[in-house]
């Protein structure tokens, strides 16, 4: 449809020509949502193993990546489970951190134009790399970046997270350093969010560090939260 | 309870994507809203890097997990695959405790 309009008000090139640039844009969207799913679906692995690792089984860890579908919010819930932190601080940590996925949707709702039914669909896959293919393509391919990204993501993610369960759960996961590896994983996600904020990524470690003594596992996490505010204050 | 713990973080995560998506954006789209969503992760991701590595019950400590976490930030720094720096993040430790 929007090739016609296109085509019609279009002087400079013939109408092949400019059909043909439509599609190669297309092609350069959905390329560019596989290979941020490709990427990432294998985090997947990691998030099976340290599930198993934590004491969540395979069942648990598979349930978590086809219902929560947030990778920071899954790790963080079963990083606190793993450290003995009750169920009440990990899913605290956990929506916290799933937050910001309500800001991408609304950022994605001015965008993308969407029945009231599909948008339920697409709330499930509203995350970090489903909003940054979405929000970086030409607006009128904005949704097929979503759509491209969030469910390549979600097939790769769920496929990754079984066969990383699996594999976590028949080895000896300490002796393997697997249990090294969630503390990576976490630094991994913080990465390419640490020069937005590097004073509150110190702030964070700081509070989390002084509290671990004195607070229930768990709690040191959600009180970190806390080195927000005078970053607020300040706006 | 790790079942009940899964399905209210399933529950709650739906239920913060889905609103974002029916809201109206003058809602939702205050600067300290949206400050306080953009910045929160990187306090308690930095926070959950401390507990995870340093942690062990109720104090801190010094240990193969350290020398895992060094590690990682290489690979981070040399923009390896995610994949690749957990990997490297866990022989690191296994050949720690090996010795």
């Amino acid at each position: 449809m929007r090739r016609r309009g296109g085509c019609a008000l279009t002087s400079g090139p013939g109408p092949s020509e400019a059909a043909r640039t439509d599609q190669d844009l297309r092609r350069e969207v959905i390329r560019r949502g596989l290979g941020i799913a490709v990427a990432v679906g294998t985090y997947g692995l990691s998030f099976g193993a340290a599930a198993t690792t934590a004491g969540l089984s395979v069942a648990q860890a598979c349930a978590l990546s086809l219902l929560v579908f947030t990778g920071a919010s899954q790790f963080a819930l079963v990083g606190v489970l793993g450290a003995g932190g009750s169920a009440v601080a990990g899913v605290a940590t956990a929506l916290l951190l799933g937050s910001r996925n309500a800001m991408y949707a609304v950022a994605l709702s001015g965008l993308i134009p969407m029945s009231r039914k599909r948008r339920l669909l697409a709330a499930q896959v509203t995350i970090d790399e489903s909003t940054a293919v979405a929000t970086t393509s030409p607006v009128p391919l904005a949704g097929l970046g979503f759509w491209t990204a969030g469910l390549g993501v979600y097939v790769l993610w769920n496929l990754s997270t079984l066969l990383g369960a699996v594999g976590a759960a028949t080895v000896d996961t300490r002796a393997l350093g697997l249990d090294a590896a969630v503390g990576a994983a976490f630094l991994g996600l913080l990465w390419p969010r640490l020069k937005d904020a590097p004073r509150l990524a110190v702030g964070g470690a700081l509070v989390a560090a002084v509290a671990v003594p004195f607070a229930p596992a768990g709690v040191p996490v959600l009180l970190a939260g806390l080195a927000l505010v005078p970053v607020l204050v300040r706006r | 309870m790790i079942w009940a713990a899964v399905l209210a973080t399933a529950a709650g995560c739906y239920l913060l994507k889905v609103t974002g998506w029916f809201v109206p954006a003058s809602v939702l789209e205050r600067p300290r809203v949206r400050a306080a969503a953009a910045l929160l992760p990187v306090a308690l991701l930095s926070a959950l890097v401390v507990v995870q590595v340093f942690g062990d019950g109720r104090s801190l400590v010094v240990d193969a997990r350290a020398a895992a976490l060094v590690a990682a930030a290489v690979c981070l720094w040399c923009r390896l695959p995610f994949v690749v720096m957990v990997l490297v993040a866990a022989a690191t430790a296994a050949l720690l405790r090996a010795l």
